[in-house]
């Protein structure tokens, strides 16, 4: 059995490969897209709208509020690239109900794209909001020999980011694949059903660490208990 | 005992001890958490929403623990370098 959907190989030339990772990952993009594409066409200010629009609104007004809460002063901002991280693995979580689907978030080239995105994107938005100079000088902020320990704490909790969301979807497919050669009926169901409960638990943790990472970064570092790994 | 089969054994005994031990440690960490969730819930209930949040982030972070060892344990049994590398050898004589 295969450990992720990078072994599962559509068509190959020369070096480049197309893997069902790639296959499922711009199947998402063009659902998400195409959809979104689609409900908002005919857009309803007034008390009259479709159930699509109502979905959509109730999904972006959620996370404009959950990144508010967290602490960002203007969420829109930042509401692009977190509601995208968020819907993006939330949707190749919850497309395992379609058979023959493989999350692209199980694959352990996903989950780093997507923690580097979030270590790039942290810089930014720290650069952004408070001069190169007041970033860098975060680095330096309990005493400058916390210097080495800032950097090491933000490699390692990229790496914490990328391996727990792999470990989580791979462990999800894994157990699936094993309990449906041992016990065939009721029971890889009810794993299932548990595997869609933490994938979807698993996308609001990425999105909120990814929230909390950027609010670190964009206010000057008050003492708290650190969330940071 | 050739090095094909001591290598097996060295995977598989190393495999279950890992998943084995270091489930222990963020099991009791998530139980002790949950614990004092549970009871802050209960001195402040109008703070629920940051308490369970702040909950759900905890739990990712200590349950990450747990999955680096679930990790290296599949790791050994289905992406074991050592292991394609001794059957290499035997398809290769």
């Amino acid at each position: 059995m295969h450990l992720s959907p990078d072994e599962i190989i559509y068509w190959q030339h020369g070096f480049f490969k197309l893997n069902a990772t790639i296959v499922y990952t711009w199947g998402l993009m063009f659902v998400l897209a195409l959809g979104s594409k689609l409900v908002t066409r005919k857009l309803s200010t007034g008390l009259q709208r479709s159930r699509w629009q109502n979905l959509l609104e109730i999904i972006v007004t959620g996370i404009n509020q959950q990144i508010a809460e967290v602490g960002l002063r203007r969420p829109e901002k930042y509401l692009g690239f977190l509601g995208t991280l968020f819907l993006f693995v939330a949707m190749a979580s919850l497309f395992t109900i379609v058979p023959g689907y493989a999350p692209p978030t199980g694959s352990l080239s996903t989950t780093t794209a997507l923690a580097i995105c979030v270590f790039v994107a942290v810089p930014l938005f720290g650069i952004e909001d408070q001069g190169l100079g007041g970033y860098l000088g975060d680095y330096l902020k309990p005493t400058v020999i916390m210097l080495p320990f800032n950097i090491i704490s933000e490699l390692s909790r990229t790496l914490a980011l990328a391996v727990r969301l792999f470990g989580n979807m791979m462990s999800g497919t894994m157990i699936l694949a094993i309990l449906l050669t041992i016990t065939p009926f009721i029971f890889p169901i009810a794993m299932s059903a548990l595997g869609l409960l933490t994938g979807m638990v698993q996308a609001y943790i990425f999105s909120i660490l990814a929230t909390v990472y950027i609010t670190a970064a964009t206010r000057a570092r008050k003492p708290e208990p650190g969330l940071d790994d | 005992m050739d090095s094909m089969t001591l290598i097996a054994i060295a995977s598989i005994v190393t495999s279950g001890l890992t998943i084995a031990l270091g489930s222990i440690g963020p099991a009791l960490g998530e139980g002790r958490a949950v614990a004092t969730a549970l009871s802050s819930l209960a001195q402040q209930p109008d703070a629920a929403t940051t308490i369970t949040r702040t909950l759900f982030v905890g739990l990712a972070m200590i349950e990450s623990i747990a999955i680096y060892c679930f990790v290296v344990s599949m790791i050994l049994i289905f992406a074991n370098p050592f292991w394609s590398h001794a059957i290499a050898q035997a398809a290769g004589k």
